[in-house]
């Protein structure tokens, strides 16, 4: 590895992974809560039987997740960014998303 | 010495997977925390890098491996609708329902959160590589991803861990 190298890459590659990944991780959580609120949204995850919704529910998450990415990535790349607030923006939506995924929270909302 | 199919499946996500990533994130953490030039010569960043690279990718692949193998094999056996499933036996008694509702609920959609952040963790130190060493807040913002992915894990693990002795998959 060249660290000379690696200490001019700009910080925007970070902040594009940091903030897809919690964007994923919020879509998870928010399809957990939503599917207990919509039965229609409930059988329109379970793209397998066996499986039921989790499948769709994570399948999405990851989806979303890989294409914010790769957006991100190529707007990003090169860039300086505030990384801080972005940061920041990311830590609130993965606290986001593990509550929404929290069962007394999605539960609350069940029909 | 016999084991199901079932069985060993089970044991192949949350034994091996499972455990291998939850072992692996003492290792990682400690060499992402450790990456700072007061602490380590430039030489020595470097010597480190490429088996922090492969320890960091070893833990995301296993979480990725852990997720798909319990929720595309095991899971489908668990909640099969016959009476005999783990799902439907915790579920008939009001005294093992909670494992159910509350411990299965949350160990599987939360256990989804671990590869995505491993993921997104091990590809920046693998992108910035050396230089992490310089970029603190960036090395910072890894080791908090990469604690949430554990603590994400073991949630799933412990929760698993008492469900297959409480309903175990057959």
């Amino acid at each position: 590895m060249n660290a000379r190298a690696d200490s001019a890459k700009a910080d925007g590659v970070a902040a594009a992974a940091v903030l897809a990944s919690a964007i994923g991780v919020f879509i998870t959580g928010s399809l957990t809560t939503l599917a207990e609120i919509s039965q229609l949204l409930k059988t329109a995850l379970a793209w397998s039987g066996a499986v039921g919704p989790l499948i769709g529910k994570t399948g999405v998450g990851v989806i979303v997740w890989l294409i914010v990415w790769s957006i991100l990535h190529a707007i990003w790349r090169g860039k300086e960014v505030n990384f801080s607030a972005i940061y920041t923006v990311s830590l609130i939506l993965i606290a986001l998303g593990w509550l929404l995924t929290f069962p007394p929270v999605f539960e609350a909302f069940s029909g | 010495m016999t084991m199901t199919e079932r069985e060993f499946w089970t044991v192949l996500h949350g034994m091996v997977f499972g455990t291998v990533f939850l072992l692996a994130f003492a290792g990682g953490f400690a060499g992402v925390w450790s990456l700072k030039p007061e602490l380590i010569t430039g030489a020595g960043i470097r010597e480190r890098m490429k088996r922090l690279v492969i320890g960091m990718w070893t833990m995301a692949i296993m979480a990725w491996l852990t997720v798909f193998s319990g929720t595309y094999i095991v899971y489908p056996w668990y909640r099969a609708p016959d009476p005999g499933s783990p799902r439907s036996f915790l579920l008939a008694n009001a005294d093992t329902k909670a494992w159910h509702t509350f411990g299965m609920e949350w160990k599987e959609h939360v256990g989804w959160f671990a590869p995505i952040l491993a993921t997104a963790a091990a590809f920046i130190v693998t992108y910035y590589g050396a230089s992490l060493a310089e970029k603190d807040r960036l090395r910072k913002a890894v080791l908090v991803l990469f604690t949430i992915a554990c603590a994400a894990s073991a949630v799933a693990g412990l929760f698993g861990a008492f469900l297959n002795k409480v309903a175990p998959i057959q």
